[in-house]
């Protein structure tokens, strides 16, 4: 009985070890096409970037505040019609400690600067010229938003566009208490 | 599930062919069998032992042999249904119209093609699914077969009961004139002399030669184990990495999948060759051949802890001329030159002119990697740079759109500025076509001219999991040759006292020369001769057919 028992262990142990690695693979191989950000609940990848007047922005020095990172370029639609409303909610929640920063993907510093002219943006907006950020965020399609609240980890991620609604709600989430 | 107790005493287990201990038939069937199955020498398939469990059953149902080569078969059926057509990956298609791109080109069979999913089968979840479980039939199979047979070949006896070796293919019966113990001598001899391993007992005598020949499958099939695994790890992070990039000549860009790598595209170069077409080429329509492709490039790290973004202390790694099959490799990491854009717009010029006399007032040079909002001429001529789309597709609401970033069909607006039109004049400027919104204007900006660079395309590849494919590979062709270069020959002797003498041989394939080794010791020793039962059932079949056929022996695992 004893040598059963065993081999029933052993058995079991392997069919399970085999069975969790083919599981692994498919789940790894259906994953690993799709455009995935940065996970929701992990840190934040820190960076820094310089805006449109030369001032650095360094994600950490935001600790405490929670920020609206937002990807974007002057190229897509969404972005562009989003932008209004990201700018109404970053006046609204810039004083209840939510930062609105909009990341810019490699274009020229003329057509980034016009562009905020023609919407008169107040937030800070940097450009990514090595897409570097870009690439560490994963940012596949554009517009893409990521949410990060006061203690530096990722609380939402949204692809696509957003309604002003939307953003409200999202910089809501994140306010520190 | 009981164990069988031999004639001799010994108590095998259940599902065993032949006792352990001295090889008597144990089921029905063998004792029928006129030369038995060595196949695993008689041992109980593990699997067969007991059916209990649904763990049991699982483990049984792996360990058929039916089941792995049914999975095989499925494996391979599917594997060449991918063939039919060109897989997503090699389609040269926008991934969103992919689908279109099928059904275009093979019509409707390319449209169900895609539509099963057929295009991608290779990433299909019941694809790698059927693989795996192929995988555990291999482990499963290896371990139910391969662990009992090292037993049994390991804990062997010498003596075995007449009943099997009667059974074997190879017999020899009869009688010798010398004394039993001078015959064993010289069996033994003659054995060693021939690389057998010789053991004996008593009155008993057994030779064995390349024993590890039978466990060639199994080093065979951990090879593939390996290798499966290898494939596998390709899925961690960290093991495997297949990036693109396209960097233009002058830019500075972070190399996807390598963090803190940058690179900078000095120049892309397109060498041909410049030869009168001939031969083959003017036959297949190709004016110019092309003999290089090279990216000269800057690689630059960013310092140990820096984050993303910053670029203000970047450590120059090294230049480097990447061509093909000539990649860059740093870390583990090796960037290829994969693909290139010739001519992409880097500089337009314009001259401000008058119209009515065609008299220029200077020229601007637009950089359009970096536009600047004023131009300068001198004397009181200025040109204002209002908008600049790179890829104009239109006007939505008086303004000038861009459908992407790239300088494909650059725009602008501009606003020229002359001591003759103080206030400033207004005109839209894009390739072949002019507007001037605010009224007809004095002054025009004309093309005067423009500078292209070319674009790089990288990719960037690690991988970490080729020394475990190498390695799979190597240990699956050890099991293929010693498997089926070498093979495993014994021999059984028994000399009684009074002079009788038994002889058995085995041998798992190559029966050709195990009779050559045995026409050697039996004339040596001067034993009596043997017979092969398998040629005498064969004659006694065929009598009409008169020949005898050369078997190449059982295969026996």
């Amino acid at each position: 009985m004893e040598k059963k028992k065993k081999r029933l262990v052993t058995r079991t142990i392997i069919l399970v070890i085999l069975a969790l690695a083919i599981g692994y693979t498919v789940y790894g191989t259906a994953t690993k096409e799709k455009v995935e950000l940065v996970a929701v609940g992990s840190e934040a990848p820190d960076f820094t970037l310089v805006d449109l007047n030369g001032e650095k922005h360094k994600l950490s020095d935001y600790r405490g505040q929670g920020v609206f990172l937002n990807f974007w370029g002057t190229w897509c639609k969404p972005c562009e019609k989003e932008m209004p409303a990201m700018d109404r909610q970053y006046k609204a929640f810039k004083d209840q400690g939510v930062q609105t920063l909009a990341v810019n993907i490699a274009q020229t510093d003329f057509e980034v600067q016009s562009f905020v002219d023609n919407y008169d943006l107040s937030f800070p907006v940097v450009i990514d010229k090595t897409k570097d950020v870009m690439t560490a965020y994963n940012v596949g399609n554009l517009p893409a938003t990521v949410m990060i609240d006061p203690y530096g980890k990722v609380a939402k991620i949204i692809t696509g566009e957003m309604t002003e609604a939307n953003i409200a709600s999202y910089m809501e989430l994140v306010k520190p208490e | 599930m009981e164990n069988i107790t031999c004639a001799c005493g010994h108590s095998n287990p259940y599902g065993t062919k032949l006792c352990e201990k001295c090889g008597r038939p144990l089921t029905e069937e063998e004792k029928q069998n006129k030369v038995v199955d060595m196949r695993y020498d008689g041992t109980a398939i593990r699997s067969k032992t007991y059916n209990k469990s649904i763990v049991d059953k699982i483990w049984n149902f792996f360990s058929s042999v039916k089941v792995g080569i049914s999975l095989i078969i499925i494996t391979l059926v599917a594997a060449s249904i991918g063939t039919i057509l060109p897989q997503e990956l090699y389609v040269n298609a926008p991934d969103v119209s992919k689908p279109a791109y099928y059904e275009k080109v093979y019509g409707w069979f390319g449209k169900v093609y895609n539509q099963l999913g057929l295009s991608d089968l290779y990433s299909t979840w019941w694809f790698q699914i059927l693989v795996g479980m192929l995988a555990i039939s291999i482990i499963v199979a290896s371990l139910d077969r391969g662990i009992p047979l090292y037993k049994s070949l390991k804990n062997q006896r010498v003596k075995r009961h007449e009943s099997f070796m009667k059974r074997q293919r190879i017999v020899a019966e009869g009688h010798v004139t010398a004394s039993p113990e001078e015959t064993l001598d010289k069996v033994e001899k003659k054995m060693t002399e021939m690389k057998y391993n010789v053991r004996r007992d008593g009155s008993a005598l057994l030779a064995e030669k390349g024993r590890f020949s039978r466990y060639g499958p199994y080093i065979n099939h951990v090879g593939l184990i390996v290798f499966l695994g290898g494939v596998m790890l390709r899925l961690v992070p960290g093991f495997y990495v297949d990036e693109s990039i396209w960097v233009r000549e002058g830019e500075m860009r972070a190399v996807s999948g390598m963090d803190g790598y940058f690179i900078e595209n000095r120049k892309f170069i397109l060498e041909t060759h410049d030869n009168k077409p001939q031969g083959e080429q003017v036959r297949q329509g190709v004016n110019v051949v092309a003999k290089n492709f090279q990216s000269d490039i800057t690689l630059y790290k960013q310092p140990k802890d820096a984050i993303p973004g910053d670029i203000d202390n970047l450590e120059k790694v090294r230049d480097y001329s990447i061509r093909v099959n000539h990649p860059l490799k740093e870390a583990g990491f090796a960037l290829y030159q994969m693909n290139y854009r010739l001519n992409e717009l880097k500089q337009m010029n314009f001259n401000l002119v008058n119209k009515a006399t065609e008299e220029s007032l200077g020229t601007i040079e637009i950089d359009l990697t970096n536009p600047k909002k004023a131009y300068n001429l001198g004397n009181g001529a200025s040109v204002q740079l209002l908008v600049y789309t790179p890829d104009f597709n239109g006007f939505e609401n008086g303004a000038p759109q861009t459908k992407s970033s790239l300088p494909v069909n650059p725009a602008f607006i501009f606003k020229m500025t002359t001591p003759e039109t103080p206030d400033g004049e207004t005109s839209f400027v894009a390739i072949k076509q002019t507007m001037e919104p605010f009224g007809e204007t004095k002054y025009k900006m004309k093309f005067a001219g423009s500078e292209t660079l070319n674009v790089s395309n990288f990719t960037i590849r690690k991988d970490r999991t080729i020394p475990i494919l190498f390695v799979g590979g190597v240990i699956f062709m050890i099991g293929v040759a010693i498997g089926s270069y070498w093979n495993h020959r014994r021999l059984w002797l028994q000399v009684e006292p009074d002079g009788g003498v038994v002889m058995a041989a085995h041998v798992n394939k190559n029966m050709f020369s195990m009779k050559k080794d045995l026409d050697a010791v039996t004339a040596f020793a001067g034993l009596p001769h043997y017979i092969d039962q398998l040629e005498k059932l064969e004659e006694g079949e065929e009598s009409t057919d008169g020949g005898i056929k050369e078997k190449e022996g059982d295969n026996t695992l």
